[in-house]
């Protein structure tokens, strides 16, 4: 089983640490995973913008770097689910083959490798933030919208880590108001957003907050160091790979 | 006076100007959004009576003139007047024409979401007629020259001493007393003078069946019944998609529109109107105003199923922390966001923008309508008709030019992180918007791409 890295560009030039634990985490568990140098990113920003037209040269980019792979795994919810419903290559039986092959960390531990235990120690309080793309869009967890029995792959990820204490939210999965470009283009209520959610995981005393999605943690990041909290944010990568 | 227009963007950054009361509107809000699910976990089958509301709106619209037309000739046998209007203004002049027939001057309106989307109080008003809104919401709006805020709740941004102020100016209410029920107690009289001194109502309709020709009404005051009860002309304005092919579909229906509005199981009244009374006159007037256009987009047509319950408004995190009335548009939140750009593209251009995407109204819908892949591909249709900013496309092509191309890109990175590491003041400013209330991420020595290449090469 030969497995492609794919690591979102802001990940690549920012949080260089997940895109690290992810790789050593899947090395760890015995995955054959290879990181293809002349990747760079989904194509998202442009096409959440109203841009999809112009994401063609990501594509063809994707497209290169990552057919011949097995599986593609990436430490990131929302990447994948706009690789899953919109990559569009001159050859459509490559995009399904593609949409079909492509997992979020999460998920893909616990579905193709189904992963029952880890190492892992993480003495800390966490509070678990649901990121959108990941739980709506791939159903890593379930909604709260919906009336269905309750699962969640990150969480049970993380109820093999060792001395760790997960933490209650109010409101356990609102978006934190990252979306994109509309961080900047709605940056009031982007803002608004982000200080709610936060403010949620402090109230109930997370020492991190924790996700499948940089996105989202990098946003509340943001505000958190703005206010000069104490609650840390740590990719979900970083905490099965901590020891 | 022509008011500049003020994008969505805009109006919620003046709405957020004041933080507490946005922390207010939003719990407001999530609290009906609470009682919501409560509601909704009492009945286990609630996802496959999603299921089939959603299928039989389908069903409708792609049966949509067999069923009107069905429709059409139950009612006027059941001795309804039965007229068609194409657009706002046809809607508008049918009302016109039936009140100056009767030298009517004088209205009471219950709660219609369509008539607000006609704008019919400004041209009534206009021409010599008084509207009087009897919906408490709607007529606390109307005091305070207001659009409704929301669809459902259409005062829900504004507090009780706000209210208590307006019924003191126009009500005559003791001044600085905010206490409910008094205020209510206010607006029943007044609105009990004008449901008896009114000749003429207009109503909404929430259902009308093909089967019989008959509407149903759902409130929870029981006005829309006061002034059709009492009034010798019920004129009831119906979009063409409130259609429903038979009597038994309320069970489907009428268990999800209350329980997705307010968490409530089932409206007050949910009120049968089949024929008119002895020496009363009964009007419907069914409107296209856009609804045939969007049925031909096929990206957006399954939009018309709604059942405009309000649920997409309570779950947006968006809509709860920038205020209705920040839509400019009578159908506010994520489903006037996808409504609004059918009829006025460029004017509504800014309203898909207005989301996170993040799927929750698209779960909470009880017709099951996609409202977060429609605000997706809005955002494609605005952009190919030229309605993006300029300085916005400018950027995405510069960065789908960096993304395209993995020597630029690293060189970009590079250079970026270079620039964040020993020239922090150039985005450390006020002219970032990110940087106006969160700060910029650490940056790394090396990216992951350097960081492998050497360790892992």
């Amino acid at each position: 089983m030969k497995v492609g890295l794919f690591i979102p560009c802001y990940v690549d030039q920012f949080y260089p640490n997940a895109a690290i634990a992810t790789l050593q985490l899947l090395e760890k568990l015995g995955v054959d995973v290879t990181y293809p140098a002349n990747q760079t990113c989904c194509g998202q920003p442009m096409a959440n913008s109203g841009f999809e037209h112009l994401t063609g040269g990501c594509n063809t980019l994707f497209m290169a770097n990552f057919k011949e792979f097995d599986y593609i795994v990436a430490p990131s919810g929302s990447c994948v689910l706009h690789i899953k419903e919109h990559i569009h290559t001159s050859n459509h039986e490559d995009d399904k083959n593609i949409s079909g092959k492509i997992y979020e960390l999460t998920e893909f531990l616990t579905d193709v490798l189904k992963v029952t235990n880890l190492t892992a120690n993480f003495p800390f309080k966490v509070g678990l933030h649901q990121s959108c793309h990941g739980q709506r869009g791939l159903h890593i967890s379930q909604m709260s919208e919906l009336v269905e029995a309750p699962f969640s792959k990150p969480q049970t990820l993380l109820n093999m880590v060792q001395n760790i204490e997960m933490i209650d939210l109010k409101r356990k999965d609102e978006c934190c108001g990252f979306g994109g470009t509309f961080c900047v283009t709605e940056e009031a209520v982007s803002a608004k957003m982000g200080k709610d959610r936060v403010l949620d995981h402090e109230n109930n005393g997370a020492e991190y907050i924790t996700g499948v999605d940089l996105s989202c943690l990098m946003h509340m990041e943001g505000i958190l160091k703005r206010k000069n909290s104490k609650t840390k944010v740590i990719h979900i990568a970083e905490i099965l790979n901590a020891s | 006076m022509i008011q500049e227009l003020k994008d969505h963007a805009t109006l919620a950054d003046d709405f957020n100007k004041d933080e507490d009361r946005v922390g207010w509107h939003d719990d407001t809000l999530w609290w009906i959004r609470e009682k919501r699910d409560k509601i909704a976990w009492q009945v286990p089958d609630w996802e496959l009576l999603r299921d089939a509301a959603s299928n039989i709106k389908d069903h409708v619209l792609s049966n949509l003139n067999p069923y009107l037309l069905q429709f059409e000739a139950n009612a006027i046998a059941n001795g309804i007047t039965v007229h068609w209007a194409a657009d706002a203004a046809g809607h508008n002049q049918i009302v016109l024409n039936i009140l100056r027939e009767k030298e009517i001057n004088k209205l009471v309106k219950s709660k219609s979401m369509l008539t607000e989307e006609c704008h019919l109080n400004d041209f009534l008003a206009d021409n010599g007629v008084d509207v009087i809104d009897s919906d408490l919401g709607e007529r606390i709006v109307q005091l305070a020259e207001e659009p409704p805020s929301h669809i459902v709740l259409p005062c829900i941004h504004k507090k009780k001493e706000e209210i208590g102020a307006l019924f003191h100016k126009h009500l005559g209410t003791p001044e600085g007393n905010s206490d409910p029920q008094l205020l209510t107690e206010a607006a029943r009289h007044h609105l009990r003078e004008t449901f008896l001194s009114r000749k003429a109502t207009v109503t909404g309709i929430n259902f009308a069946v093909a089967e019989t020709g008959e509407f149903v009404i759902c409130t929870n005051e029981g006005n829309a019944d006061m002034g059709a009860h009492l009034a010798d002309v019920h004129i009831a304005c119906m979009g063409i998609e409130k259609i429903i092919p038979e009597r038994k579909d309320l069970g489907v229906f009428l268990r999800l529109l209350a329980r997705s509005a307010t968490g409530q199981p089932i409206t007050t009244y949910s009120s049968h109107f089949k024929k008119p009374r002895e020496n009363q006159e009964m009007h419907i007037i069914l409107v296209d105003n856009g609804r045939t256009k969007q049925l031909g987009r096929e990206d957006f047509r399954n939009s018309l199923k709604c059942i405009r319950c309000g649920a997409c408004m309570n779950t947006c995190p968006v809509y709860r922390r920038s205020g209705g009335h920040s839509y400019h548009y009578a159908i506010t939140g994520p489903i006037g966001a996808i409504l609004a750009p059918n009829l006025d593209m460029e004017k509504y251009s800014d309203l898909p923008f207005a989301s996170t995407l993040c799927g929750s109204c698209t779960n909470v819908c009880p017709v099951k309508i996609d409202i977060h892949q429609q605000l997706y591909k809005w955002r494609q249709v605005i952009v190919q008709n030229g309605y993006a900013p300029k300085a916005k496309e400018l950027s995405m092509k510069m960065m789908a030019f960096t993304l395209s191309s993995p020597f630029v890109y690293h060189t970009a990175g590079k250079m970026g992180r270079a620039v964040l590491k020993y020239a922090p003041f150039t985005v450390n400013n006020s002219f970032n918007p990110w940087y106006k209330q969160r700060d910029m991420p650490e940056v790394p020595s090396a990216s992951f791409g350097e960081w492998y290449k050497k360790n892992r090469n």
